[in-house]
């Protein structure tokens, strides 16, 4: 059960006269009817479903900071959503708040290909980002693989990843400026066509902070010229050892690939089954390896990352030759989620990154825990920066294996901060890994981070009961010492 | 009034009970690394105790192949530097020492103070700053606590991203006590290509079209005016592996061709001119020293402007970033910071005397409710403004 704010029945109660207020600032942009809400009641953490009070659409900045400034002074709780893509629950709505979806902020509204910057809605797509400038032979850099469907106020919102941020970065380091909207309905700019903010770098802040300090309306995000040619190299060992010294050798002799996969022998295999890439399936460990740049550049690396994966005995090296060879290279990896999904009636994705140097001792103890739950494991890793997503396999009809699927993934999370890692490095807190924080950070580290909240929100609406495993109160948190023992959420029902 | 003695903790539980003791006592604390940047901003109030952050020094943890050192902020850059370098490693916001800046020898510097200044250099371009490279940090708040933010891992998304506030926060926020910090390998080669005789526009257009080229340029500058009686030198650095360099410098004389002549910078003289973005020698003559981060596009806005003044400049950044040096008379603050907000961006005062420096803030005023907001943020974690000095004239 996971535990939500206390619902406030008399919002509820007066849900009529709130969508009324609404649709004096969108009259065509809010749904209250009970069938028309259910399609907004879970996010890509679907194990978790609450049809939200109200939904409203608005198009413009104004109308964004109407409503806040509405929701605000009436005390009415706000979740913002972009594409629903979240996997943490970061934009699970509550029974007693508007869910405000920022869908119809779908343009694009500028390209400067001098300063190579892109001024965009935050509704659009991430891809849709990239398709814009594509034909001048440039991108958006992060790619998370929702990309064709999640938003870039999303990304924002979430910091959001993908194959390539070992070498590209996460949104935080792609992104210049927003238009962002306080809860009160002030309407801000941080940072914007500069390198360098004024002031404080409060965007930096801002992304990452998963709906709880304002409402994106704007996104200024750097894009990049394409590289000349990238190839990919696929390549298997016979022990999780050597793939992880081979992928610190790697590094430690200079080189950033593009991207850096590894899949354990149970990905490798479902992956294989599902696309036929071709995929060593006598590999205890399998490396994608993706090499960009200059043409010349990329042989001299391929060469380099040849000599270094002999070294440390890689049974199998494969480079592709061609552009259709790279895409079937990475195939398998892409699809390794939906091949495991064959596997098993149900998967459960976890996102925790540790320090490369544990891999082994985490994959071990990973192996223990999965005998003791006796639920299968699967593993793919972002070997290049640590970022480990084990693939829980379970079957949520079977009474208590979604129960204990989820202990099994705390679990797991609670190892990677034991060695040294954290709970997530892409998909964000959300609620699902909310009641974890303390693992990571004391109630003081939490207190230090909810102040931020409270400088931005002090009435504590915006996206309640996510990220913070407790709910201060700002006055109590002005408090030079932190108390324990607050008032707990209450349960909120789970399918 | 008399200037307090210099506190130095060497450890957190002592730099706790000196904050304790300054709240009870209502003394306001002036946190100090090296003091390569204590010229900027404006004189700080008398009565606050000077605190000697370098106690807290020595490299923590290093392991190259995770990309991730742990250092205290006392540590000197030159030593995190040093011991980079042995690894084939580097930070790769290429942070620098301000003393030369401020008329100080080099060497002064702590890898603390380069983070709480949020001090880049030329790679700026190309690899971010140094928000971009700090991924955690543990240190004292002005409640007196210690906490820790971030995580010694390059990807994370655990809580609110606070050391991308820790950078650029000069210290007003809280007292870094250790930091984690993302290393890069160094490139193997690098050589600096130029073109001579270019003027500010036609080297903003030549450096753009060079960024935005698969030659994956690592930093851009033109220098207006010393190295050519027509113009002024435009340089372009490139990184990397050796034939990686050699491919993109091919690729950058195909895509200049039409522009003039490219040459291979001489390694004496590339070196000359990137360290002249450092420590801004040429405009050593000039009193005050302004930093000016504009939209590249429209720095040409300001450098025009500033052509019947007797102002001089040189651009880094691919012209995202302009150093004018002045006289104090030659360009009134209000001047240059009108241009600056024209052109879509602001403008710093680095260097300049007492009195300039008492009469014109460091940084350029924020819209009222972006001041009222950062303002909110900084009580947050300083609610009775232990930290605020008056350097930075908007407590």
């Amino acid at each position: 059960m996971l535990a939500m704010p206390p619902v406030d029945q008399a919002v509820i109660a007066r849900r009529d006269a709130i969508a009324q207020a609404l649709r004096a600032i969108v009259p065509d942009g809010v749904i209250d009817r009970p069938d028309a809400l259910r399609v907004y009641e879970s996010d890509g953490l679907t194990a978790y479903r609450q049809p939200p009070l109200l939904v409203v659409l608005p198009e413009t900045t104004a109308q964004v900071s109407q409503i806040l400034r509405w929701c605000h002074d009436q005390g009415v709780k706000v979740v913002p959503r972009g594409s629903g893509t979240s996997l943490s629950g970061g934009a699970l709505p509550l029974a007693d708040a508007v869910l405000l979806g920022m869908a119809r902020f779908n343009r694009i509204l500028d390209i400067d290909y001098h300063d190579r910057i892109v001024v965009t809605q935050p509704g659009v797509t991430n891809l849709a980002l990239t398709r814009a400038v594509e034909d001048r032979g440039f991108y958006y850099a992060p790619d998370p693989s929702s990309q064709i469907a999640c938003s870039i106020g999303g990304n924002v919102a979430e910091n959001s990843g993908g194959v390539h941020c070992l070498k590209y970065g996460l949104t935080t380091n792609n992104v210049l400026g927003v238009e962002l909207v306080l809860i009160d309905g002030t309407v801000l700019r941080l940072g914007g066509r500069t390198l360098e903010p004024a002031g404080m770098d409060l965007l930096g802040v801002i992304v990452g902070s998963e709906g709880l300090l304002g409402v994106v309306t704007e996104v200024t995000v750097a894009i990049l010229p394409q590289p000349e040619t990238a190839r990919a190299m696929l390549i298997g060992f016979p022990a999780v050892e050597a793939a992880g010294a081979a992928v610190a050798a790697i590094i430690a002799a200079g080189i950033i690939p593009a991207g850096m996969e590894m899949m354990d022998k149970a990905a490798t295999h479902a992956a294989e089954a599902f696309v036929n890439a071709g995929y060593p399936l006598d590999a205890e460990a399998l490396l994608i390896v993706e090499l960009d740049g200059p043409q010349a550049e990329c042989d001299h690396l391929i060469a380099a990352v040849t000599q270094i994966t002999q070294g440390h005995g890689c049974t199998t090296c494969r480079i592709s030759e061609n552009e259709a060879d790279r895409l079937m290279f990475w195939a398998g990896r892409k699809a390794a989620f939906p091949a495991v999904g064959r596997l098993s009636p149900d998967y459960y994705c976890m996102d925790g990154t540790i320090p490369r140097r544990a891999l082994p001792h985490v994959l071990t103890r990973m192996a223990q825990l999965s005998a003791h739950y006796g639920l299968g494991l699967a593993n793919v890793f972002h070997a290049g920066d640590g970022n480990l997503h084990p693939l829980i396999m379970y079957d949520a009809n079977v009474p208590g294996q979604l129960e204990q699927a989820e202990a099994f993934g705390a679990d797991i999370l609670r190892l990677c901060v034991e060695v040294g890692g954290v709970l997530t490095g892409e998909h964000g807190v959300g609620v699902e890994k909310r009641d974890l924080m303390p693992v990571m950070f004391s109630a003081i580290d939490l207190a230090h981070q909810q102040r931020i909240k409270c400088a931005f929100d002090p009435d504590l609406l915006l996206n309640p009961g996510k990220v913070f495993p407790v709910l201060h109160r700002c006055a109590e948190l002005g408090r030079v010492h932190v108390h324990q023992g607050q008032t707990a959420f209450p349960d909120l029902p789970r399918f | 009034m008399a200037k307090t003695p210099t506190l130095r903790p060497g450890n957190t539980a002592d730099l706790i009970a000196l904050i304790d003791a300054a709240r009870g006592a209502g003394t306001r604390l002036d946190l100090r690394g090296g003091g390569s940047k204590a010229g900027c901003g404006a004189p700080v109030d008398p009565a606050a105790t000077a605190v000697d952050m370098r106690g807290f020094a020595g490299i923590v943890d290093y392991d190259p192949a995770e990309l991730v050192l742990t250092v205290r902020p006392g540590t000197l850059l030159t030593e995190v530097e040093a011991l980079l370098a042995e690894h084939g490693q580097m930070l790769a916001f290429e942070p620098f020492d301000h003393g030369p800046i401020h008329g100080r020898a080099a060497g002064d510097a702590t890898i603390g103070g380069v983070i709480a200044a949020g001090v880049a250099g030329s790679r700026r371009l190309s690899r971010g700053g140094a928000r971009d490279h700090l991924l955690g940090f543990r240190a004292v708040s002005g409640r007196g606590e210690a906490f820790v933010a971030g995580a010694r891992v390059t990807k994370n998304v655990t809580g609110y991203d606070l050391p991308k506030l820790a950078c650029g926060s000069w210290g007003r926020l809280f007292a870094l006590t250790e930091l984690d910090i993302k290393t890069l390998p160094r490139g193997e080669t690098a050589l600096t290509l130029a073109l001579d005789g270019l003027t500010a526009p036609q080297a903003v257009a030549v450096m753009s079209r060079a960024a935005g080229s698969q030659a994956g340029v690592a930093a851009a500058a033109h220098h207006p005016e010393t190295h050519h009686p027509a113009g002024g030198v435009t340089a372009l650095r490139i990184e990397g592996f050796a034939p990686s360099v050699a491919a993109r410098c091919a690729l950058l004389e195909r895509l200049l061709a039409d522009c003039g002549a490219v040459r291979v910078m001489e390694p004496a003289e590339a070196a000359a001119l990137w360290d002249d973005l450092r420590t801004l020698g040429s405009l050593r003559n000039m009193p005050v020293l302004w930093r000016v981060v504009v939209p590249a596009a429209h720095v040409c806005r300001v450098t025009a402007a500033l052509a019947p003044t007797p102002a001089r400049w040189v651009m880094d950044w691919a012209g995202g970033l302009l150093w004018v040096g002045c006289t104090a008379e030659g360009l009134p603050p209000a001047t240059l910071r009108a241009l600056a907000a024209a052109a879509g961006g602001h403008a710093d005062l680095v260097r300049a005397d007492e009195a300039l420096r008492r009469a014109c803030p460091m940084r350029a005023a924020l819209p009222p409710a972006l001041a009222a907001l950062e303002a909110r943020v900084r009580r947050a974690f300083d609610p009775a403004g232990l930290f605020e000095t008056g350097r930075f004239g908007d407590d």
